[in-house]
């Protein structure tokens, strides 16, 4: 069994094009949420937003690849040349012939599918694009990684709401350590941003009409965001062996269902799914010193996240740091998770866990340990990622210092 | 209000709580789906959550009916 280490990270999302960008709000508490620009919000009840602003696919593509990549496929791959960087990986033809991709997607090429479909309800046309199935896919941006990077190991996309990035990365981790590959690109990428979208979001009465607060008395609803994160997986020992820089090592990984209502979370299932990500990583809940929790801000999940992370801690979830970075990337629904998974081993490596921003006072019925506002210097031994999604399908990630 | 929760109107009180009534979140947002269409109205959501038994709802829907009656008479449609 190896241990696995995290050598590289690759971010685009709201608050910031790259990772510096990205860490460097986290750090400030810079939240991203502001009216939305790609998408006619007059009809819409809520006007807000987590987008990457200002998003030109030529800036990153040529006009053949923008042809048949949608913004989530190229948020994918953005972030996954990045994290290649970063970790200064010589992909030899060993590692590009067993190296994994494995992504996490939710709701697939929406951009183009939303695009497409106008088309042929509002405009009476007659056909389709003809690369609009490998545009919506949800399984492109995977394909796309493994295209460009020339991995031939394992590939596949996970399709979990919100969970999903959280799933990925924990069954790339699981290969790695198994051996079943030796190098991993993993993490998720979304972009949700279409007026249907927005419409069946709305429908649900769970976005906020101003902005994301969770875990405040005051909160009101989720803010959707869009964004790609990508981590560079492989064994510690590989690692050690090339002298890369290790952010942290990724020990443990949990998953749980519900089994209960299509929407309404339960406290057990999260519990659950934290215990067996500590239990995975043979992780004492005692030096667990930060948890980045789902925290989406909507009236039920944040409490429900509360009692489940007292359930599981005790008296120790005093001592525990508690953040959720949704208040300032947005939920980004297929990506949540991995941009999540970059802030919390990025404050690891740092020693500075990042806030809950646009926080105003705590509900009285939550009793957490909140990082409000201000960014917190902090060495802590083990971390926790949350990842709770519709459908009762939850996944944590268990980190460790190295 | 029957038909929403596929219950017989005479298992539906008029003075009923959602909660005698068994509904969870999503009936509810499914219940408010229906009375938009229905009266053809808009309820905001921080409204609609302090809206807990069938009375309010029916009070509610009163509110928001002469509301929009004030609004068409005040604005007569032009075509």
């Amino acid at each position: 069994m190896n241990r696995v280490a995290i050598t590289g990270v690759g971010v685009i999302s709201a608050i910031g094009r790259n990772v510096p960008e990205f860490w460097d709000s986290l750090c400030e508490g810079r939240s991203g949420i502001a009216p939305l620009q790609t998408v006619d919000t007059s009809t819409l009840r809520f006007k807000n937003g987590a987008e990457v602003r200002n998003y030109q696919s030529s800036d990153y593509f040529d006009e053949k690849q923008s042809q048949v990549y949608d913004r989530f496929s190229e948020f994918a791959v953005i972030a996954a040349r990045e994290a290649v960087r970063d970790a200064a990986i010589d992909l030899t033809p060993e590692l590009k012939t067993g190296g994994a991709v494995v992504t996490g997607a939710c709701v697939g090429g929406q951009t183009s599918e939303d695009k497409e479909f106008e088309g042929l309800y509002r405009h009476n046309r007659t056909r389709c694009h003809p690369l609009t199935i490998p545009r919506i896919m949800g399984n492109a941006g995977a394909s796309h990684i493994s295209m460009e990077m020339g991995l031939q190991g394992p590939g596949f996309t996970l399709s979990t709401a919100c969970s999903s990035a959280a799933h990925a990365i924990g069954l790339a981790f699981w290969l790695i350590r198994s051996g079943g590959a030796p190098v991993a690109i993993t993490g998720g990428s979304e972009a949700p941003f279409s007026l249907g979208l927005l419409k069946a979001w709305e429908a649900m009465r769970v976005v906020s009409p101003t902005t994301c607060r969770p875990f405040c008395k005051d909160r009101n609803g989720m803010i959707l965001g869009e964004g790609g994160a990508m981590l560079i997986l492989e064994p510690l020992e590989a690692a050690r062996a090339r002298g890369a820089r290790i952010y942290a090592e990724l020990c443990g990984f949990g998953m749980s269902s519900d089994a209960g209502h299509i929407t309404h979370p339960s406290t057990e299932g999260p519990a659950l799914a934290m215990k067996r990500a500590l239990a995975d990583g043979n992780v004492d809940p005692a030096c667990v010193g930060y948890i980045n929790a789902h925290g989406t801000g909507t009236d039920v999940n944040d409490p429900t996240e509360a009692g489940a992370i007292r359930e599981i801690f005790g008296d120790h979830t005093e001592n525990i740091a508690v953040s959720s970075t949704k208040s300032m990337h947005g939920h980004g629904l297929g990506v949540a998770a991995a941009l999540e998974a970059v802030a919390t081993i990025l404050g690891m490596h740092y020693g500075i866990l990042p806030p809950t921003a646009n926080f105003t006072e705590l509900d009285p019925a939550i009793h957490l340990n909140i990082i409000a506002n201000q960014s917190r210097p902090a060495e802590v031994e083990c971390a926790l990622s949350n990842s709770f999604a519709f459908g009762g399908l939850n996944a944590a990630l268990a980190f460790r210092r190295v | 209000m029957a038909n929403h929760l596929r219950k017989p109107v005479e298992e539906v009180p008029l003075d009923a709580t959602f909660e005698q009534l068994g509904m969870d979140s999503l009936d509810s947002v499914n219940l408010l789906f229906e009375i938009e269409d229905e009266f053809d109205i808009s309820i905001d959501d921080q409204e609609a959550k302090s809206i807990t038994s069938v009375p309010q709802m029916v009070d509610g829907i009163e509110v928001l009916l002469a509301r929009k009656a004030a609004s068409s008479e005040a604005a007569p449609p032009t075509a």
